[in-house]
């Protein structure tokens, strides 16, 4: 590129080619003022964009009337912070023995654990436990088996008039992605698990509904699901409220972004690599122009008789 | 550097063949790097690091 550009420089249209060099300076001293206007203008316009987004969505928060949930100290907080495996293998112990008994995860395949929070022995094992509706066979008959690990975790009623039926008309929703579908992550579903209380006065609940400030409207038709010593964790881990809580909603983070451990690898790999990139592209930049900055112009008039 | 010129980059052959080479190299040592920091952040938290309780 040096070459090119000092090459035309030479020739006659000299004025012109610097002119054109111009745009490409990163040196605010010669912007001319159309430029200094766009800038202007640009930078505005996304800082006004930004701030309005800002004021549209806190105003959103500032007119619910449910109680925000605490940002907790998760342990894959964090640039490069991973899952905490462990804690998935207790939160699915948690869904099979707990939720699963009125939330479906119906995205999620047993193949999933594998890798994640199960050998692929132990998966097939879980698979097995459950009774999967299958056929039709050769006489056009359903029938149940024994599940694989290809099959999707079964669903604890057939369809949502059935749930809601059993549930006084309201919906446990699938839990696949419910920590993407929740303002508040996976800080929301601990919240929400652990946070019933009594009803404030002057509150009244209908049958079949509970008083959780963190659900929006505070009457939530799931009873608290969650006690100490609720269950027993297979590692020996005490199974206190906080805990079981805990590991459920990192389980459901890990099922919402399957992705989440690789992602943070290629963080890593991407800000590497970009950065030796930029600074190449920066060092390229001062050697391929460092002809022209440094270049002197002499004037030398033609002599009229010439 | 003038060896290193003479011997690599004189020849447009014998350069690609060094930038192949080289990106090669490049990138093993630097997907290495990158994964040793994540998992030496990670240590305890990953699959890889609780499987061996699990395999019998
Ligand atoms: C007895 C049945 C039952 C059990 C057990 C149960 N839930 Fe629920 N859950 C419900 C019902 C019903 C709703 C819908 C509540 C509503 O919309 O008022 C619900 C709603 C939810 C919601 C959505 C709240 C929202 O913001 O819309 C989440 C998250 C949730 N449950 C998580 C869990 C987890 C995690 C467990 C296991 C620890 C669990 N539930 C166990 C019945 C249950």
């Amino acid at each position: 590129m040096a070459l090119r550009l000092s090459s035309s420089l030479l020739k006659s249209g000299n004025g012109q080619a610097l002119q054109q060099l111009n745009k490409f300076s990163t040196s605010t001293k010669t912007w001319s003022r159309g430029q200094k206007a766009f800038a202007t203008f640009a930078g505005m316009t996304i800082g006004g964009a930004g701030a309005l987004l800002y004021a549209l969505e806190s105003s959103v928060s500032a007119s619910s009337d449910n109680v925000h949930s605490p940002h907790q100290n998760w342990s894959h907080n964090g640039l490069i912070s991973s899952l905490d495996h462990a804690s998935i293998r207790r939160g699915y112990e948690v869904y099979k023995q707990v939720c699963a008994a009125c939330h479906s995860m119906q995205y999620i395949a047993y193949r999933n654990l594998v890798g994640v929070s199960h050998t692929e022995a132990e998966a097939k094992a879980e698979a097995e436990e459950a009774q999967i509706k299958d056929g039709p066979n050769d006489l056009g008959e359903y029938f149940m088996r024994p599940g694989k690990l290809s099959d999707y975790f079964p669903s604890p009623y057939p369809n949502e008039e059935a749930a809601r039926a059993a549930n006084n008309g309201a919906y446990p929703p699938d839990l696949s992605w419910i920590v993407s579908a929740r303002k508040g992550g996976e800080d929301y579903i601990f919240a929400l698990l652990t946070g019933y209380v009594d009803p404030p006065a002057g509150i009244n609940l209908r049958e079949g509904q509970y008083y959780n400030p963190y659900f929006p409207g505070g009457a939530i038709g799931m009873a608290q699901a969650l006690y100490n010593e609720a269950m027993e964790y297979s590692d020996g881990t005490p199974a206190t409220a906080s805990q079981l809580a805990k590991d459920v909603s990192v389980f459901l983070k890990w099922a919402s972004e399957p992705e989440h451990d690789v992602r943070k690898r290629m963080l890593i790999k991407a800000a590497g690599i970009f950065t030796i990139l930029a600074a190449l592209t920066y060092y390229i930049k001062r050697h391929k122009w460092s002809a022209l900055k440094t270049r002197k112009i002499a004037y030398y008039p033609k002599h009229k008789s010439q | 550097m003038k060896a290193i010129y003479n011997i690599f980059m004189k020849r447009t052959s014998t350069y690609a063949v060094a930038i192949m080479g080289s990106v090669f190299f490049f990138e093993r040592g630097f997907d290495v790097f990158a994964d040793t920091l994540f998992e030496s952040t990670n240590k305890g938290k990953l699959w890889k690091d609780i499987r061996a309780n699990y395999e019998s």
